[in-house]
């Protein structure tokens, strides 16, 4: 009996290995921003193109930054659930314009409905890039003092809102 | 009239020649910027197509950090600067060797310790069976393998 032993410990191991390994997701790279000071921009608005819009700006609240654009198929998706988060006013939502052009993007907040106290218009990617955003939409909540919190790729359900951005807006809020 | 023809032909030719000496410069010199980003988007992963590095993909998210390194180089910083840049917002991930650090030593160090271990139990094997080839049979180990042997012969006869 002692000589199956062996191969069972490393069956075991190799199983517990590739358990693991297949409950990672690998579209999930770890943000280097957590804990750091949102990077700076100034951008004009979505909406007027004579203001402009910054991180600073918002100082002093607790607010979202969500990344999206009109050619995303996905923010389709998170649309209504950013939506249902707007209207509980329960944190204010910036929404950065990523790569899309003005029409468009004015287009579809006003074909969609417009969760956002204001969107800033990065035609050239240029904020993207500063955000280290891969992939749209993206998510990042960010602190009174301008500190990123929290960044969640993919669109926003509504299990991440309830378990995770609510609490969190709360706590930062609370502090 | 055909030595008038003749002249006009050669002046455009001596005309494109100038022309192309007074380009050649500044192509020479993109030339070498674009070596240099060629290097560096080897170095460097694609955020959207995760096993490609920049170079390789046509994802427009690779397109636009190219163009990024290609501005950063032109500016004339340094390559260290521009994967500093890379590592800033994207982390250790986007390099496509990751640097030899606390969390990475398992990474680095994980197939030499997996080579010496095989190493290790190799020796001891060989050392096993050697130990047991030097020791002679025993009688009775001698009459059951005489038994084999002759069981063997009679089968084969």
């Amino acid at each position: 009996m002692r000589r199956f032993l062996l191969p069972l410990v490393v069956f075991a191991v190799l199983v517990g290995f590739l358990a693991v390994g297949l409950r990672l997701n690998p579209r999930e790279v770890p943000s280097p921003f957590i804990g750091k000071p949102a990077p700076a921009f100034r951008v004009s608005q979505l909406g007027a193109a004579d203001q402009t819009i910054s991180p600073d700006d918002m100082r002093g609240k607790v607010w979202l930054l969500n990344v999206w654009a009109s050619w995303c198929v996905s923010c389709r998706q998170e649309h209504p659930v950013l939506l249902d988060l707007a209207r509980h006013h329960v944190v204010p939502i910036v929404g950065l314009d990523y790569k899309d052009e003005r029409d468009a993007g004015q287009a579809w907040l006003a074909e969609r409905g417009d969760p956002y106290a204001v969107s800033a218009w990065d035609r050239d990617g240029k904020v993207g890039i500063d955000y280290g955003v891969y992939g749209v939409p993206e998510t990042f909540v960010i602190d009174k003092a301008g500190v990123i919190r929290m960044k969640h790729i993919g669109p926003v359900t509504d299990e991440v809102i309830k378990e995770k951005i609510v609490p969190l807006v709360k706590e930062l809020n609370g502090a | 009239m055909v030595r008038k023809l003749l002249f006009v032909f050669w002046l455009s030719v001596a005309a494109a020649g100038l022309a192309q000496a007074g380009e050649a410069a500044p192509v020479a010199e993109d030339q070498a910027v674009e070596a240099r980003v060629q290097k560096l988007s080897e170095e460097l992963r694609c955020l959207v197509c995760q096993n490609q590095n920049l170079a390789d993909s046509h994802a427009e998210l690779a397109a636009d950090l190219k163009n990024q390194v290609r501005d950063m180089l032109k500016r004339g910083q340094s390559e260290k600067e521009v994967i500093d840049f890379m590592v800033q917002r994207y982390g250790d991930f986007v390099l496509y060797r990751p640097p030899v650090k606390s969390t990475t030593w398992l990474l680095w160090g994980g197939p030499f310790g997996l080579f010496a271990g095989g190493l290790g139990i190799l020796f001891v094997k060989l050392n096993r069976r050697r130990k047991d080839a030097g020791t002679p049979l025993s009688a009775e180990e001698r009459v059951v393998a005489a038994g084999l042997l002759d069981g063997e012969g009679k089968e084969g006869a």
